[in-house]
């Protein structure tokens, strides 16, 4: 399993190497890849259908109880199975569509990373997995969103995106760190077996919004829904793949995944049919309103998500299955619209849907392709979207306020009727036309997918017991955290929701024909673009770069006694506060036997202070170092008296090098003058000696609180046992704490290189004026 | 500035602080010493040579630019980390052969990031210093 899931990482970093040898030929090669692994998951659909759940546990950081456990159960391989046969179709289709394009390696080797990420998150067990495989969704749809990058416009929708979704992530991070915290473990699986154990806590509701923000943000719910239509900057197969079938329905997943764990309560209910109802009727009214074909699908595709998490609001059987098959249906007929969208956009040169028409002769293989996809979305018997729509009305109309939520879907109903129409049946069908270029039937790699799509949804829905009890049924037990018996979808005769899904076709045509007028209307009274959230977007965005701009003047000011200044500051203050919480008295800090001095120990620290004196009341730059460097030694010596010979050493030879450094840049300095004013010299002085009075106190307050030190005695007996070394201080420096002496040689190499590209690499003084 | 006594010392001086260094290095795991002090001894050496001399000299008798023995140290230090995980153990778990060598003792990957450490130290005050001293 884990080369499954890892396999789309390794093939993506070989894909451009293929791209470069093999040309175009190089994407039916890479097709394989999801097609494999389309056929790897297939497999095990009779072992999930029996009801089983697939556990797969690998090793990961054991300390810190993170793992890669993996578990397919209805729900992860109901995800798996629409992600590879998504991710298959989008690879075929764009080696023509970016045929040629000098990044086409980039591309794949990106896609196919964003494919394996999505399949990590559906397929993880450990929430600290799920929560790096979702912020990897976010970071490969940024390079995909963003692979125009020489647009302005792709560059700040990718950053848009990134900074919504990846702001969800963190909330979501939060959220499983929360639950850790309750439950005591990072499996989902686990966390299922004492369920009530969440809901009950006092940190449930934070947990719950936390969550709610990270589904919120990926799927593109109210208020963050902005960033969706946004991104459709990408190249068309990515908006297929991602904003389409499969990234923005993590969110759904999510929430789907936790249903069984947190859902069931009141605060569920109360936000997310809330929610899910206002995103969807939200995202049908923008829809209208649009008249660039992707945009229009990238509405009703915010539109789809609201009813996905509104029917997982509800939580009852019924909504979830109508959640579960409007799922598939929405991913394979919304995908093939947006191949389709982009055929007409690759061969015509233009997507707004004012300027096309009369496209019907010149590609008759897409229009059909698009005319199967259009009838699913419109929820037409007897395609698959009709038994999405005929399930979401036998929810809605079993809700707690059945008129409203049934009355808003059936708009939603009617808006993806229309926009079906709009996207794949007005620009083959109308009269006349402004195009950009000659339209031609584009080579079977594009429009093959879309029929294979569109044929998709035709044959499920003609036959929905192959898809019902293989995959949706498990799908639906798994999100419900236990099995029922749902009814076979089949033709219910005249009823209620048969009525509403014709009414909703009809209103839908009647919308169409007359669009223009329809559209024109709406957009006179959009006033969201002033005020909405993504307007609040822009200026949280602005805000933050002028705290940034000030934060940045403030602390990076360039002067060495300021940072100085600071650093010292910050120290002294922590640590006095850190002190003072400590309860020690006077006399346990003086404690230490004042008759012991020895006269030698005296003598040393006279020595001391007199050259600090001496260093700070110099007149010449070589007497200050000097004295400093009586200082350094002297401290030395104190370590070799109190038998720290390792340190004596070090301390030595150190000192011993920055006497020389010093004396190297003394010659290159000015004479020592007197330029502070006298207030900024006494304040110098305080800060100094609070500085020393906080450290000579901290060394008490660690000496008399030595009793208790576990880490010593610890370090003490087992470097010998653990590290075979006798020189404890050497075993921690190389080996207990051997991470941080890497951290701390990487530090000085970087200093290093830091002090020679100052001194050497000096731009010449011809070009200083233009930085 | 040159002083005939420094200069003829210095010759002589050189390779014993040089032994010396090795010697604290070896010996840094079971009694005083280790790569740092090691390393800084060494600087001291060649920062001694570069007094004496100049810099040119110095450079010369080091033979490797002090920049590349800071990537060297640091490469060493962080391929000893990853020894460990050949033999499925977390990363930086120290790992040692049985086997005793004589004057060196036992071999270990400790050992191995004490050498990177050692090189780090050499490579960032030589760097430093001749930087410094050339200006």
């Amino acid at each position: 399993m884990i080369y499954a899931l890892l396999a789309g990482f390794a093939v993506g970093l070989l894909a451009p190497v293929a791209v470069r040898a093999l040309r175009d030929r190089a994407r039916w090669l890479i097709t394989l890849l999801p097609l494999g692994l389309f056929t790897y998951f297939s497999h095990y659909v009779p072992r999930i259908q029996s009801g089983e759940r697939i556990f797969f546990h690998y090793s990961w950081l054991p300390d810190l109880e993170i793992g890669l456990s993996l578990c397919l159960d209805g729900l992860s391989l109901l995800f798996a199975l629409l992600i590879t046969v998504v991710g298959a179709i989008v690879c075929a289709y764009s080696g023509e569509y970016l045929s040629g394009h000098r990044d086409l390696g980039r591309f794949y080797a990106t896609l196919l990373a964003f494919m394996a990420s999505m399949l990590g998150v559906v397929l993880s067990d450990n929430l600290i997995a799920l929560f790096v495989f979702w912020e990897l969704t976010s970071v490969t749809s940024y390079v995909l969103i963003g692979f125009d990058h020489e647009r302005e416009a792709a560059r700040s929708s990718a950053l848009q995106a990134l900074l919504v979704t990846g702001l969800g992530g963190l909330t979501l991070l939060a959220a499983f760190l929360l639950m850790k915290q309750v439950t005591g473990t990072f499996e989902t699986s686990a966390m299922l077996q004492g369920a009530s154990q969440l809901t009950a806590s006092p940190l449930y509701p934070a947990i719950f919004f936390l969550i709610l923000a990270g589904a919120a943000t990926k799927s593109a719910q109210i208020p963050f829904h902005f960033w969706l239509p946004n991104a459709m900057e990408a190249p068309t197969p990515v908006s297929t793949y991602l904003h389409a079938a499969t990234m923005v329905k993590a969110g759904v997943y999510l929430l789907a995944r936790f249903s069984p764990i947190l859902g069931g309560t009141e605060l569920w209910q109360n936000w997310i049919i809330p929610l899910g109802a206002g995103t969807m009727v939200t995202g049908a009214w923008l829809a209208l309103v649009q008249k660039d074909l992707k945009r229009i699908l990238a509405c009703t595709t915010v539109s789809a998500l609201g009813i996905c998490v509104l029917l997982i609001g509800m939580g009852t059987p019924t909504s979830l299955h109508a959640c579960m098959l409007f799922l598939a249906a929405h991913g394979l007929y919304k995908g093939g619209l947006f191949l389709v969208a982009g055929i007409i956009d690759h061969e015509t040169g233009t997507r707004d849907a004012e300027d096309l028409g009369r496209l019907g002769r010149a590609m008759p293989l897409t229009c059909a392709a698009a005319f199967l996809t259009a009838l699913s979305s419109a929820g037409v018997y007897p395609f698959l979207g009709f038994i999405g729509k005929e399930l979401l009305y036998e929810s809605t109309l079993n809700a707690s306020l059945p008129f409203l939520f049934t009355s808003s879907a059936v708009f939603t109903g009617m808006v993806f009727v229309t926009m079906g129409g709009i996207v794949a049946v007005r620009p083959f069908f109308r009269g006349d036309a402004q195009l950009p270029k000659i339209p031609h039937e584009p080579p079977p790699g594009m429009w093959l997918g879309p029929l294979v799509f569109g044929s998709l949804g035709l044959l499920l829905g003609l036959f929905p017991g192959i898809l019902h009890s293989s995959l949706i049924v498990p799908a639906v037990h798994a999100s419900l955290g236990q099995s029922v018996a749902l009814e076979h979808p089949a033709w219910h005769g005249w009823d209620l929701k048969l009525l509403l899904s014709i009414g909703s076709l009809l209103a839908g045509g009647a919308v169409f024909w007359k669009w223009s007028i329809v559209r024109k209307f709406l957009a006179g009274w959009s006033i969201f673009r002033q005020v909405g959230p993504a307007a609040l977007y822009d200026s949280s965005l602005t805000l933050l770069e002028v705290i940034a701009r000030r934060q940045t003047r403030f602390f990076q000011s360039g002067r060495l006694n300021i940072y100085l200044l600071t650093v010292v500051l910050t120290a002294v203050a922590f640590l006095s506060w850190a002190l003072s919480r400590d309860e020690l008295s006077v006399s346990d800090l003086l404690l230490h036997r004042w008759r012991d001095v020895r006269l030698y120990e005296a003598i040393i620290a006279v020595v001391l202070l007199t050259s600090t004196v001496i260093a700070v009341k110099a007149d010449s730059l070589l007497v200050a170092i000097v004295a400093l460097g009586v200082v350094g030694y002297s401290v030395a010596l104190v370590f070799l008296l109190f038998s720290a010979p390792d340190l004596a050493m070090t301390q030595f030879a150190i000192e011993t090098l920055s006497v020389i450094l010093l004396m190297l840049v003394l010659f290159r300095l000015p004479r020592l003058k007197n330029l502070s004013r006298r207030r900024n010299r006494l304040r110098d002085g305080i800060i100094a000696l609070s500085a020393g009075a906080v450290t000579a106190l901290l060394v008490l307050a660690v000496n008399a609180s030595r009793g208790g030190g576990k880490i010593v005695t610890f370090y003490a007996e087992n470097s010998l046992v653990l590290a075979k070394g006798r020189n404890v201080v050497n075993v921690i420096l190389v080996d207990f704490r051997g991470f941080d002496t890497l951290g701390e040689i990487t530090v000085l190499t970087v200093a290093a290189i830091g002090v020679y590209s100052l001194v050497k690499l000096r731009v010449p003084s011809g070009e200083e004026g233009d930085r | 500035m040159s002083s005939i006594i420094l200069s003829t010392a210095t010759r002589f001086l050189l390779p014993l602080l040089l032994l010396l260094s090795v010697y604290l290095l070896f010996r840094g795991h079971n009694e005083p010493g280790g790569g740092f002090v090691g390393g800084l001894v060494a600087a001291s050496a060649f920062s001694l040579y570069m007094i004496a001399f100049n810099v040119e000299k110095a450079r010369r008798i080091l033979r490797i630019d002090p920049r590349s023995l800071m990537g060297a140290g640091l490469f060493l230090a962080s391929v000893s980390a990853w020894i460990s995980l050949l033999q499925g153990r977390p990363f930086m778990t120290g790992i040692w052969v049985e086997k005793v060598f004589p004057v060196i003792g036992k071999v270990g990957t400790p050992f191995l990031f004490d050498v990177g450490v050692y090189l780090v130290v050499i490579g960032v005050s030589l760097t430093i210093l001749f930087t410094m001293a050339e200006e």
